[in-house]
């Protein structure tokens, strides 16, 4: 076998183990999912009747806000798994197993890329639960086929570069605890972002701020593909920002990998 | 016995300004076991971990299984196993779902991996806790799988680093079979550990690790000649029979308040039976008798002058 073969082979063993330990140990997967799905109904049910009000749109309220806060909650739940990822390869690491796979003739890349690769799936199924209960509540998004899977493919790409810095991150720290700490600003982002409301109502420099940070791209890109706002830009912006994103958590967490003391 | 498994010279290893290893030297032949014998903190889990690629060496020349480690550590990797003392298992895998894990990383093929699986659990005792994860094992049964695991690779280099640490006496023992059979097989096994004993059962050559250094190096009886602490301590129910059995002996009168003599010695059998027929014949009589053996500390005070040091964090 080539080299890219034995890496592809490897990893794929990597992300089968990964999925069974998934399906094993499901707390993580839950807290994953639970945690945006209550966001979801704490934001539309408690603060979407006045939320929605100040949108503009006079027929405004909260199912309008329901429709707007979508797309900023499915990137919080992408933050949110972003630290399972984290405290996940950090677990991974205080095991011996590690060890043996560093005293094994496999690709190196192996181990990293089945933790991020199976972080994406599961991140990819406590998004489709989160977009359920959002259907549940009256969301209704006018995208087509196409459009759904534009929507999936960003979000899945979102997912794939914050894992790829999670598992920088998870791989930088000492303890499992520290590990759950490191990726918390990621998860206020989409807050200061258009995530739950638009930017034009936050003053000069926090406005500026959110304007220019990865995740309004993002989310106005997914916004757009589900409820027919205008994505204009975002849509390359975004994926520039991902592609960087999974590029420097990439080449962070290999260096911390290869760094990390024998045991 | 023509090649050579291992190859070591002048390692060194320090982790800042602690020196851990200070050019160790070590050649260990095809097909043999050496024995690192030494306390916690005198670098024997470090020699593991640099010999099987987990962690680089600051300087020295090290061949492992006929490639050089720091040149071809994929080609070293593809020949050694290491079992240490933290159980490298997954936890939330069966038993045999770990091996099979291994077969995977291996390509063995399915087939292929299935029949070393279904072999090596077999060979460990493991068949009943195939289908269980490791969380419901014994520690002895954790070691075993540990080993199974590196062994599906059929590595000629194995790396036991304290096998039997924590383990009950029975698990030491069967894990003290496991490793002869490796021997058997004509596996070169390099295997650290803290007591004696254990080398003296397994090791063809034993070194004696001191702060990074071999002090000592030699087979299990080279080692226990350097050692004068073994002695027969004999009981005695009443202080006449104490100065008696110290005349007839030719040794000083001692501890009179313990009732008890300290008599040189190896222990061996034939010794004892000598000693005791001595007594028996003037009809001393014997209330108690220990044999102390050499131990770690007693080869360790002879070598190095001083007690082995407290319990260092590895």
């Amino acid at each position: 076998m080539s080299t890219l073969a034995l890496t592809l082979d490897d990893s794929a063993t990597m992300l089968r183990r990964n999925l069974v330990r998934a399906v094993r140990y499901p707390g993580l997967t839950v807290i994953v999912a639970a945690m945006p799905i209550v966001f979801l109904l704490l934001f539309v049910f408690v603060f979407g009747g006045t939320l929605g009000a100040g949108l503009g749109d006079p027929s405004g309220g909260r199912t309008e806000y329901l429709a707007y806060v979508v797309p900023g909650i499915l990137v919080l739940a992408i933050t949110g798994g972003a630290q399972g990822t984290a405290i996940g390869i950090a677990m991974d690491m205080t095991e011996g197993i590690i060890a043996r796979f560093r005293t094994m003739s496999i690709a190196r890349a192996a181990v990293l890329t089945g933790h991020v690769v199976g972080a994406v799936i599961q991140t990819v199924v406590g998004l489709a639960l989160v977009v359920a209960v959002a259907l549940l509540i009256g969301f209704r998004p006018d995208a087509n086929a196409v459009e759904w899977l534009a929507a999936i493919g960003v979000l899945a790409l979102t997912s794939f570069a914050l894992s790829w810095l999670s598992v920088a991150m998870g791989l930088s720290t000492k303890t499992v605890e520290a590990a759950s700490n490191v990726p918390m600003p990621l998860m206020l982002l989409p807050f200061f972002g258009s995530g739950f409301v638009p930017v034009e109502s936050m003053p000069a420099g926090l406005r500026w701020f959110a304007e220019n940070q990865p995740f309004t791209p993002i989310i106005e890109t997914v916004r757009g593909l589900l409820t027919g706002t205008a994505i204009g830009s975002s849509g390359l912006v975004a994926i520039a920002w991902c592609a960087g994103i999974a590029l420097v958590g990439y080449l962070w967490a290999r260096r911390n990998y290869e760094r990390r003391p024998a045991r | 016995m023509t090649a050579t498994a291992i190859a070591v010279r002048g390692l060194r290893k320090s982790f800042g300004a602690k020196v851990v290893l200070d050019g160790l030297d070590l050649t260990v032949p095809e097909g043999t076991v050496c024995a690192l014998l030494g306390p916690n903190g005198a670098g024997k889990t470090t020699t593991v971990d640099i010999l099987s690629t987990l962690t680089p060496a600051d300087a020295g020349e090290i061949r492992v299984a006929g490639h050089d480690l720091h040149r071809e550590p994929d080609a070293v990797r593809a020949s050694i196993a290491l079992t240490g003392q933290f159980s490298a298992v997954d936890d939330l895998l069966t038993g045999a779902e770990n091996l099979r894990l291994m077969a995977d990383l291996l390509h063995l093929g399915r087939k292929e991996g299935r029949r070393r699986a279904a072999d090596l659990l077999e060979r460990f005792d493991l068949v009943d806790a195939a289908d269980r994860v490791p969380s419901t094992y014994s520690g002895g049964m954790r070691r075993r799988l540990d080993l199974a695991m590196g062994l599906m690779g059929d590595p000629r280099v194995v790396f036991l680093d304290e096998p039997t640490t924590g383990l009950d006496p029975r698990s030491r023992r069967a894990m003290w079979d496991v490793v002869r059979g490796l021997v058997a097989d004509g596996v070169t096994i390099l295997l650290t550990t803290q007591y004696l004993e254990e080398a003296d059962q397994l090791a063809d050559r034993i070194g004696v690790l001191d702060a990074g250094r071999l002090v000592a190096e030699g087979t299990a009886d080279e080692l226990k000649r350097l050692v004068p602490g073994g002695h027969v301590r004999l009981q005695f129910s009443d202080e006449p029979a104490l100065h008696e059995a110290a005349r007839l002996l030719g040794l000083p009168t001692p501890e009179a308040a313990a009732l008890a003599l300290e008599v040189p010695g190896d222990g061996g059998v034939a010794e004892l039976r000598t000693l005791l027929g001595r007594l028996d014949d003037a009809r001393i009589d014997v209330a108690g008798l220990t044999v102390h053996t050499p131990d770690l500390d007693d080869v360790f005070l002879a070598l190095t002058g001083r007690p082995t040091p407290e319990e260092v964090p590895a």
